[in-house]
């Protein structure tokens, strides 16, 4: 395997951008995280996106964010219809065949201005679920609830995980959900789901995200403190709820193994969790003790832009490890009902 | 690159209006097992899968992937998704290439699909964002006036449409997969059928077609092995463009040219016209046949519809130009991609039965999609690179 760092690392997020569209909230960041990678447009090889068309309720709705990222003269690029943390596994994968040495990677997603309950519904089995309109928060209350019961927790537990990615965010500037919440204010909040509340659900928001990848030496030249891609891969489970079980993740458990998740101690994770109690059930499939720092940014709880979060979590760990505060962390993405998909990268210091 | 790639096995659906006779996961499964039997491989011997398919909304599931994971035998194992508007179907060869000649896995399932008949694609190619301006008019109206630039701007007589749309639905008989057959095809049939979006008459355009298509690759020392010939992967390439800004030339695209240039470096192509044996291209409106023919150094520019004109793309021409029918024949969009590259690995492996082109080693796969605008390509080889 070729060594592949993240050089830079740029997001926007907002619980609703009302007045910029995609291409004009994806500019900037695209733009930031290429000035901090000391590169040129015309020195970056490959691009590659994530996003979905359903959230524009338009086909092809990538295609007017080339305008953002800059593709004259013509680029070598592709686009995946999922997290942008695909995407970058695209790049890493890319940059492996050694075809290219870098890449340009973002994800992207409006979310906030449609109806997220009915499109999300629209993933479901088209013949016999998705007729009946199920929303992912209903679903997702099915799981925590299993998971409760399975393992006597109680919505005091839920409340407590929001509680703690709350104050975990608010030292992130791109945050929406964050600040001190006591447990009984968490708990005195209507049920959206029961067992779950509005607090417990990440909800939705607008932004974006990009990471520029170097190859080698290269990035040790253009990076005070490159930060390692050491282990990536994804797993996917069957979509229907009746053959998982809901309170552990099959495909999360493969793909750790496999990334080399306890190859070496991990110090924190970045977990892609868009519901309270997916924390722990992620926790415990990927083996994470308790020395090892939870969602250190506030995770998908503090901001969920859908597309994009899952390459969010891959920068917020990249940003820590760069910054010296850690030198091995994981990071993770999600996809699907009730963590149905789940990608995770392992990143370390020089 | 770091491996070689072979393709090891190539599966089809029947392509068709309506596949009323399969639910979505059984389109997509009877491709993949068609492309494992030809392998003589098993679902075990897959290490992952790489999806690809045109917008979500042409059947109005939203990341149908997820849904079709366990028919296509991806549980527990990793699926990608592509989607690169038109294109997607080469894109998405070309990734799930990326996968062997990476290192990363050791045999993987690409499959691409499109169920149009689940929604309307008509419908799903003209809405528009919010504010934003819709011409209304599908693909014909968006390529019409491409069209419409490539008559003035080369001379070409008023027919080269007609002759590529009676070649095609000619080759599509000798193809048991197409979808539109048509027997009694002829000059004055093509030419007395409506115009739709002039100058594009009604069988100048492409079907709407249910199907899919897939493909086993494996790395090096396992294609080798296999029980029938691999066809080899020689080179991949794939450029992008924006839509539109002053001065973009959408009728000769320079994304297309550069994509073809590097290609053609890649597997030490010098001559497209000479060194290449046969071509399966993106055609979906038959005046792109000789559009492309420019694009892709075959012919010089404003000579593509020559071409055409004295048969050279034809079975028996010098350059055989697809051999399948091509999707003038069938157009399930998101797998129309994957079906050029597909016939092109089928030449080079000998399988091609009555389209086959006698003797062909070093074969042209090719997409394209957006405005004009995205394009995948692929040189696959009976010989290893």
């Amino acid at each position: 395997m070729r060594d592949v760092a993240i050089v830079s690392f740029a997001q926007s997020a907002a619980a609703f951008e009302r007045e910029r569209n995609e291409v004009e909230i994806l500019l900037p960041v695209v733009q930031n995280a290429i000035a901090d990678s000391h590169l040129k447009r015309s020195e970056i090889e490959f691009t590659c996106s994530g996003s979905s068309d359903f959230l524009q309720g338009q086909p092809f709705a990538f295609v007017m964010a080339l305008d953002a990222v800059g593709a004259w003269p013509p680029i070598k690029e592709s686009h995946v219809e999922q997290d942008g943390a695909w995407a970058l596994y695209e790049a890493w994968v890319k940059i492996q065949t050694e075809d290219v040495d870098s890449a340009l990677v973002y994800g992207f997603g409006k979310s906030a201005s449609g109806d997220l309950a009915e499109v999300l519904a629209l993933s479901m089995d088209p013949y016999c679920v998705t007729p009946l309109w199920p929303d992912m928060d209903s679903i997702s209350a099915l799981q925590a609830r299993q998971w409760m019961e399975k393992n006597g927790k109680t919505e005091r537990d839920l409340a407590e995980i929001v509680q703690r990615n709350r104050r975990n965010a608010k030292n992130n500037p791109h945050a929406i959900h964050k600040g001190d919440v006591s447990i009984e204010e968490l708990l005195a909040e209507p049920h959206v789901a029961s067992p779950l509340r509005a607090s417990d659900c990440a909800g939705k928001a607008d932004g974006a995200s990009c990471v520029v990848l170097m190859a080698g030496d290269k990035a040790r030249e253009i990076c005070e403190r490159p930060v390692w891609i050491r282990g990536f891969d994804h797993r996917v489970d069957p979509a229907a709820l009746g053959v998982r079980d809901l309170t552990t993740s099959a495909s999360a458990r493969i793909a750790g193994e496999k990334a080399g998740v306890h190859r070496d101690k991990i110090d924190f994770a970045e977990l892609y969790t868009p519901y309270s109690h997916q924390e722990p059930i992620l926790a415990e499939s990927l083996g994470l003790g308790e020395d090892v720092l939870l969602n250190p940014s506030g995770g998908a709880l503090g901001a969920h832009v859908l597309m994009s979060c899952g390459l969010q979590r891959i920068g917020e760990a990249a940003q820590r490890i760069a910054s010296g505060k850690a030198d091995r962390g994981l990071a993770h993405a999600t996809h699907g009902a009730a963590l149905q998909q789940n990608l995770v990268c392992v990143l370390e210091g020089e | 690159m770091a491996e070689l790639c072979g393709i090891v096995g190539i599966g089809q659906t029947e392509l068709a209006a309506k596949r009323i006779d399969v639910s979505m996961p059984g389109l997509v499964r009877e491709a993949a097992e068609r492309a494992l039997q030809d392998a003589e491989l098993t679902w075990a011997d897959i290490d992952a899968v790489v999806v690809g398919k045109a917008p979500d909304t042409f059947e109005g599931c939203l990341l149908p992937e997820l849904y079709l994971a366990d028919a296509l035998g991806g549980a527990g194992k990793p699926m990608l998704r592509v989607h690169t508007a038109g294109s997607v179907g080469g894109s998405t060869a070309n990734v799930a290439a990326s996968l062997i000649q990476g290192g990363i896995h050791d045999r993987i399932l690409t499959v691409a699909y499109e169920k149009q008949s689940e929604s309307n694609a008509m419908w799903a190619l003209t809405i528009s964002a919010p504010f934003g301006v819709s011409v209304v008019a599908g693909a014909g109206g968006f390529f019409a006036p491409l069209i419409r630039g490539y008559m003035r701007r080369s001379g070409a007589p008023d027919d080269t449409g007609i002759l590529t749309a009676v070649k095609d639905r000619l080759n599509a008989l000798k193809n048991p997969y197409a979808h539109l057959k048509l027997p009694d095809i002829s000059y004055d049939m093509v030419k007395e059928s409506p115009m739709l979006w002039d100058p594009i008459r009604y069988l100048e355009t492409c079907p709407s077609s249910d199907g899919a298509c897939a493909m086993v690759m494996a790395r090096e020392g396992l294609a080798d092995k296999a029980s029938k010939k691999p066809a080899w992967v020689h080179a991949t390439a794939m450029r992008s463009e924006p839509t539109m800004f002053a001065g973009r030339d959408a009728i000769n695209p320079e994304a297309g040219k550069v994509c073809a240039q590097e290609l053609y470096a890649k597997a030490g192509i010098t001559n497209p016209r000479k060194e290449i044996d046969c071509a399966e291209v993106y055609v979906p409106f038959a005046w792109f046949e000789a559009m492309w023919l420019e694009n892709l150094g075959f012919s010089p520019e404003g000579e593509g519809w020559k071409a055409v004109h004295d048969g050279s793309t034809e079975l028996t021409g010098d350059i055989p130009w697809n051999m399948s029918g091509g999707v003038l024949s069938s157009n399930p969009i998101g797998a129309s991609g994957m079906l050029r590259f597909a016939e092109a690995a089928m030449q080079v492996r000998g399988q091609a039965g009555e389209h086959q082109v006698d003797g062909a080693k070093v074969a042209l796969g090719h997409a394209y999609g957006g405005g004009s605008q995205y394009f995948s390509m692929w040189i696959v080889g009976a010989e290893k690179p």
